[in-house]
């Protein structure tokens, strides 16, 4: 079986370089992107902390392939996900190889054909793909090298690489294409590579035009949405009513006469149609809900008490921190409880996928975050062999963690089962997406603090609840097709995420530095409403939390917040970043509260180990109505060496705003049996009205040190900063989110 | 059968008269800029441009576009010639994952036709419709700025009356 032309077609345009990729087989061994086997562990010398992944694979020509003519192909097992990973990656690539990039052509998440790097989330891109590029395209350039000098009887010394061509002094010169017939590139990279000086680099810390942005403002194919197979048929699932409804009964006969209507397929509680025209679909869709008839059970928690039920559900607790110093005794002490609703992604695209079956082999199009645990999964669903299903990642609308994307290829796929030989294209209705996304978990935090007579924390205690922060495949069952097929797979059980990353308790170890400092997560394994992984996982809230309460503690101890937190913090690092955002926004020089405007600042580094991120904000406050205007927000970030400062910012902007749209206005709502925020009107999100007058991020860069991932780092940062400009403005402390203008507005009026 | 008029060329679509314009653009044209975001008028995502007005496509059905130019974000220009707002778009690097870029420009380019010098709130209220979940409104504004000055030195580069 072949790729489709689509694929083809959306590959180089997606590279913009319209270079053709030969289509391939399936057969992994025909390959030589096939991922190697796991090498023995105690043998490999290469750590994913310094080589990324290829501490998975660490075959150079896994990573990078270079044919004859001198076309250079690079393979990522990560996704393009909006986040401009695809041009970061070749920009990486290109200078190592010393290739202009429009001579490299990218093939990303594919079963088929690319390494197994898991999920493409907690912002790992950069640390893991591009360090093993990097490293592979060092090697690689290397190894070239030296062949050439065997070839031209020189010293490698004397021979210079540019455009992908090596030359001696003298003008001789051999082109890479020429020497890979005699170079064996298939080699285990070694540990230690032989990097560009940072001078000659012409990619890496520019801020190169990001390559998908053409096609997608001039209406290119460049969507799952946009791939259309010869032949393909529409489909449309209908889902129950509530997560726990059974089907009493359905007669399909009538919407099987329905114009354009070709199958009605009905796998136990799983539903759906297929047409021959989308709207067609749809309709059928609509006549299918309505003959079916469901009994539904109450089994959601009391939404007016949210917070309650989340601390009184069973828990397996965790110590994580319990650091006991001399310290001077505590005179004054603090504490506080900081509430979390459950939030939804909300991608502006419903999920969507294409499935196919042929000969045996289901091949699947999916915006997943992991297409290796997506194929296991959508395997273990059919029942066969993962060597039977091929998932290849198509971008899809932003999807900020584990949305609908994974059920709905799961979908798509058994689709295509009950259809052999026929392409499906199946795509979720908004009011879907909207009540079946698992969401981000609800959450409560408790922080307790002392502080010493010079104003100093000197004893820290703080608990976290929370359910698991990843529900993805994992196995089948954590797909909704096989929940709700005849033969059904139930979920797996939660567990919880291990740190230093963590799920829920991630950033819940504070970044500052107390003599005393005890850190319990209470794990709850029972989740009545679906959740799983949202950008930033567990560090939104803990980040609000803790940066809203050393606030009030900077606050208790008449100190000035950002001077409180420099005095806290020992890393020099995150002094810069402080440092850096304080002196941007003119901190010091900012004007004091008064008619409703205020400042805040807040700091985090996300998961104490990727992207520093400090922010400072000025906000004003409607007094009639209470709504809150963001004027000015200006960060600092600090994310290893910056190899696209422009991305760089334009994650941190998006990070400011989406999660300043979670901070004040979302909240996932439910009656006892059903959520009942199933749109954009009862799930509002930020629109123009709430936008900031102005946001400023400044990139602090640094050339040969480790890339940080930075696509969550800003989201903590930015519900903290806004709850700390709300309490210098109103004297009114909000702990409860969302921090809508509602609340605020009775607040405020006191 | 019904003529629908889309970026200067009359189409013969056979899709019944209650489809969607949305579904007609995508699937019968297969054109790829609208896109469907809500189906319900509440993001913007597939909007598109009518005789001069930006509607949402996901809920205009096609029969009451007879005889009526739809212009959609295929129409105004081209990678290799874009329009001034798509020129700026790329200028700006306004886009994250862009699923929700096109419709926000086509709303952007009919109130730039109708009022080539929007202040920023202008723009901020004629684009209150449209939903954006990447966070990327802050480029979005810049960019559409930035059209308006495309916009002008290209008018003034052409001689009045010249196309
Ligand atoms: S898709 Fe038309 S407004 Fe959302
Ligand atoms: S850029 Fe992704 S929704 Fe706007």
């Amino acid at each position: 079986m072949n790729s489709p032309i689509t694929d083809v077609s959306r590959r180089s345009l997606l590279t913009g370089t319209g270079a053709l990729i030969v289509s391939f087989s399936l057969a992994p061994s025909a390959s030589a992107q096939a991922p190697a086997a796991v090498p023995d562990p105690t043998a490999n010398p290469l750590t994913m902390k310094v080589h990324g992944s290829l501490s998975v694979d660490p075959y150079l020509d896994s990573w990078i392939k270079i044919d004859a003519s001198g076309s250079v192909t690079i393979f990522s097992g990560k996704a393009e996900l909006g986040q401009g990973i695809s041009t970061a990656l070749l920009q990486v690539a290109a200078d190592e190889l010393g290739l202009p990039m429009d001579r490299l052509t990218l093939v990303t998440a594919d079963t088929g054909r690319t390494v197994n790097e898991g999920y493409t989330s907690g912002s790992h891109s950069m640390q893991d793909s591009g360090t093993a590029i990097r490293i592979a395209a060092a090697q690689m350039r290397d190894l070239l090298i030296a062949s050439a000098a065997r070839q031209l009887n020189v010293p490698v010394c004397e021979l210079v690489v540019s455009n992908g061509t090596i030359a001696t002094k003298d003008g001789t010169s051999v082109a890479y294409g020429a020497l890979v017939g005699t170079t064996d590139l298939h080699v285990q990279a070694q540990p230690v590579s032989n990097f560009r000086e940072q001078t000659a680099l012409k990619y890496m810390n520019s801020s190169v035009p990001r390559l998908d942005i053409p096609a997608k403002v001039t209406g290119g194919a460049a969507y799952i949405q946009d791939m259309r197979l010869p032949g393909m048929l529409h489909a449309r699932v209908v889902r129950p009513p509530s997560y726990k409804a059974v089907l009493k009964s359905l007669d399909t006969a009538a919407i099987e006469k329905m114009p354009g209507v070709v199958k009605v397929v009905r796998d136990g509680r799983f539903l759906a149609v297929v047409a021959k025209r989308e709207f067609q679909a749809i309709k059928a869709m609509r006549a299918l809900a309505a003959a079916a008839q469901w009994s539904e059970t109450a089994s959601l928690p009391d939404q007016t008490n949210l917070p309650a039920f989340v601390q009184a559900s069973a828990a397996k607790d965790y110590k994580i921190l319990d650091q006991h110093k001399e310290s001077n005794p505590g005179v004054t002490r603090l504490e506080a409880r900081f509430t979390r609703p459950y939030q939804a992604h909300g991608a502006i695209g419903p999920s969507c996928a294409l499935a196919q079956m042929d000969k045996g082999v289901v091949t699947v199009w999916t915006h997943t975050q992991g297409v290796y645990p997506d194929r296991a999964a959508i395997a273990g669903m059919l029942r066969v062999p993962p060597a039977q299903v091929r998932c290849i990642h198509v971008p899809g609308s932003g999807c900020y963690g584990h949305n609908g994307a994974d059920d709905a290829a799961g979908d798509a796929a058994l689709i295509a089962v009950a259809m052999p030989g026929t392409p499906i294209r199946l795509q979720w209705m908004r009011e879907q997406e909207h009540a079946w996304e698992p969401f981000g978990p609800a959450m409560v935090t408790e922080a307790r603090a002392a502080l010493d007579s010079t104003g100093k924390i000197v004893d820290w205690n703080y608990s976290v609840w929370s359910n698991t922060h990843s529900m993805r495949p994992g196995g089948p069952g954590a797909l909704l097709a096989a929940q709700h097929m005849e033969k059904s797979i139930a979920p797996p059980p939660p567990a919880p995420l291990p740190l230093p990353e963590g799920g829920g308790d991630r950033n819940a170890l504070p970044i500052y530095a107390f003599p005393n400092a005890d850190v319990m997560h209470h794990f709850l394994p029972d989740m009545p409403v679906r959740v799983s992984a949202m950008r930033g996982l567990g560090a939104y809230m803990n980040v609000f939390t803790i940066e809203s309460f050393m606030d009030e503690l900077a606050h208790a101890a008449k100190i000035d917040p950002v001077a409180f937190r420099l005095a806290h913090l020992d890393d020099p690092r995150a002094i810069d970043c402080v440092k850096l955002a304080a002196d941007k926004f003119g901190w010091d020089k900012r004007a004091k509260s008064a008619n409703g405007r205020g400042t805040g600042f807040a700091f985090a580094r996300y998961k104490n180990l990727a992207a520093y991120c400090a922010i400072a904000m000025e906000i004003e406050i409607e007094a009639e109505t209470g709504a809150i205007r963001i004027l000015r927000a200006v960060a600092a970030v600090d994310a290893g060496q910056a190899v696209n400062p422009d991305g760089i910012r334009n994650q941190i902007e998006g990070a400011i705003l989406q999660s300043a749209s979670w901070t004040l206005f979302e909240n996932v709502s439910f009656d006892d049996t059903r959520i009942s925020s199933i749109d954009w009107s009862t799930y509002p999100i930020m629109r123009f009205n709430s936008v900031p007058m102005q946001v400023d991020v400044h990139v602090i860069n640094r050339p040969g040190t480790p890339f940080l991932g930075a696509g969550e780092a800003g989201q903590g940062p930015t519900a903290a900063v806004l709850a700390n400009a709300i309490a210098d403005a109103t004297g009114q402390r909000l702990r409860e989110l969302p921090l809508t203008p509602a609340k605020l507005k009775g607040a405020f009026r006191i | 059968m019904m003529k629908l008029n889309v970026n200067g060329a009359d189409h013969s679509i056979e899709a019944d008269p209650d489809t969607p314009l949305l579904y007609v653009l995508r699937d019968d044209l297969q054109m790829n800029a609208a896109k469907y975001g809500c189906g319900l008028g509440q993001c913007g995502a597939c909007t598109v441009i009518v005789d001069g007005e930006a509607i949402f496509s996901c809920i205009t059905p096609l029969m009451l576009l007879e005889g009526r130019k739809v212009t959609t974000l295929e129409g105004l220009g081209t990678i290799a010639k874009p329009s001034p707002i798509q020129q700026a778009f790329m200028e700006e690097q306004a886009a994250q994952c862009g699923y929700c870029i096109a419709g926000m420009m086509m709303r952007a380019q009919a109130l730039l036709d109708r009022n080539p010098k929007p202040t920023d709130d202008d723009i901020r209220q004629t684009l209150q419709p449209h939903l954006c979940r990447c966070g990327t409104h802050m480029r979005i504004l810049k960019a559409v700025h930035r059209a308006a000055e495309l916009m002008q030195s290209a008018g003034k580069a052409a001689p009045k009356g010249a196309i």
